[in-house]
């Protein structure tokens, strides 16, 4: 199985074969891939941009425009799988531009939990910290040491203070997974609370391509 | 005992004092920034002299190195708090001495957001040129900034955000700034991450300010032009 620190810097090739392209970020890979196997998707092939261009939200939408027009003659369709994930609708203005479709929604938090549902709860949530599959595995890389926490630990507070909660969005029901992201909140010195979602909106977009 | 490479900062003269404290700033190093305060202060230094020579250029290095890319979010935020330090020591006797005043500003994080770290830098540095500032911390509505700006006669209403999901809400309050026929009473800032000039413009702020040392020559300028016209 490719590793998270693969996905994290380097992303995931396409393997060459089914008549769409998924261009997804490298957090969603190996939920794409269990959907991909489990509903026998093969007309479906996947490819993977660096997870962490999330350190950097403003690269992505470069990246994303590089990596359609890199396969597009290689396929009969191509679909984004991002939400907006904070490039302000910019992400979203290409894809049109393109001609490409994209998830909708503001980030995989949000389509993870279901679009209406995060909606329904975003304004009495605002104090909460959320955690994805896979963000739990790479918590270290992508929250912990990014913020400067393993060099200088009096910056949670500075940096966490007014948040509340962590909340665990699970896409699978692993006790590990558990453990590790309640760890995280008290690492933080946040209250933990885990949802299971499983693959909430995702399941739903890429049955219809 | 001190060990032998110590500096001990009474023992610099003026010149190599501050330089220390830039260099002590750009470390974090709170407690050296609190007791070279202190020592300029007995050698009958002005508390502006201190905030502007010795921490507000301090700073501003600083500033100029995380807009380059050199120091990050971390190391800022360490510095910001030796700054503040130092500023604690100061405020009350700037404030006796008679500091220049450059006007007022209320500041917050627009509603449904609760991040305050860029924000809060440029609450500090507002204030360290001179600006006297009125927080008005995270998730504010807009009743928030225009009671507040109306009750502290501001002069500048500033507006932060970190998410793309808040930010359109700076956006509202422009927009009931002008259904109140407010807009043109007050200079309107906006800043964080996620921002740019396009948006700054499409909302109809006055300026996007990339970073705090943006925002205080932005305001800086503005208010000046501002009192220019309203005496010519």
């Amino acid at each position: 199985m490719i590793s998270d620190a693969q996905l994290s810097d380097q992303g995931l090739a396409p393997a060459g074969k089914g008549r769409v392209l998924l261009i997804a970020c490298g957090a969603l890979a190996r939920e794409i891939l269990a959907l991909k196997a489990a509903n026998g998707w093969d007309h479906l092939d996947l490819t993977c941009l660096p997870a962490n261009l999330h350190l950097h939200p403003e690269k992505i939408t470069p990246a994303v425009e590089a990596a359609v027009r890199k396969h597009r003659a290689d396929y009969a369709d191509i679909f984004v799988v991002y939400a907006d994930c904070g490039t302000g609708g910019q992400l979203f203005e290409k894809c049109k531009e393109l001609g490409v479709e994209m998830v909708p929604g503001p980030h995989c938090y949000s389509f993870f939990e279901g679009n209406d549902a995060f909606a329904a709860h975003a304004d009495s949530e605002i104090t909460a910290f959320y955690l994805t599959d896979f963000l739990v595995r790479q918590f270290d890389a992508f929250v912990w040491r990014p913020m400067g926490f393993d060099r200088y630990p009096e910056l949670v507070q500075t940096m966490f203070g007014n948040y509340e909660k962590l909340v665990y969005l699970a896409q699978t029901d692993d006790p590990a997974l558990d453990a590790k992201a309640r760890e995280a909140a008290a690492r933080l010195d946040l209250a933990y609370e885990r949802r299971l979602t499983g693959y909430g909106d995702l399941t739903a977009v890429l049955s219809k391509l | 005992m001190a060990d032998e490479d110590d500096i001990i900062l009474s023992e610099l003269d003026d010149e190599e004092l501050v330089l220390q404290m830039h260099d002590d700033l750009y470390d974090g190093m709170k407690e050296e920034i609190e007791e070279a305060v202190g020592i300029l202060l007995d050698r009958n230094w002005t508390p502006y002299d201190i905030l502007t020579k010795a921490l507000v250029a301090g700073m501003t290095v600083v500033g100029n190195d995380f807009r380059d890319g050199i120091l990050f979010v971390p190391e800022v935020l360490l510095a910001a708090n030796a700054m503040k330090g130092g500023m604690a020591i100061l405020k009350p006797l700037l404030a006796e001495t008679g500091a220049p005043r450059m006007g007022k500003m209320v500041i917050g994080t627009v509603k449904g957001d609760i991040h305050d770290i860029g924000k809060n830098l440029v609450a500090m540095m507002m204030e360290g040129a001179g600006f006297e500032i009125v927080d008005l911390g995270i998730n504010n509505p807009v009743e928030n900034y225009l009671d507040t700006a109306e009750r502290e006669g501001a002069d500048i209403i500033g507006m932060s955000a970190l998410l793309t999901t808040t930010m359109p809400y700076m956006k509202v309050v422009i927009d009931t700034l002008k259904e109140k026929g407010l807009r043109d009473k007050y200079l309107v800032l906006v800043g964080g991450a996620p921002l740019n000039e396009e948006f700054g413009k499409a909302i109809g702020a006055d300026a996007y300010c990339r970073d705090a040392a943006v925002a205080v020559e932005t305001a800086k300028q503005m208010l000046s032009r501002r009192h220019n016209q309203m005496s010519a």
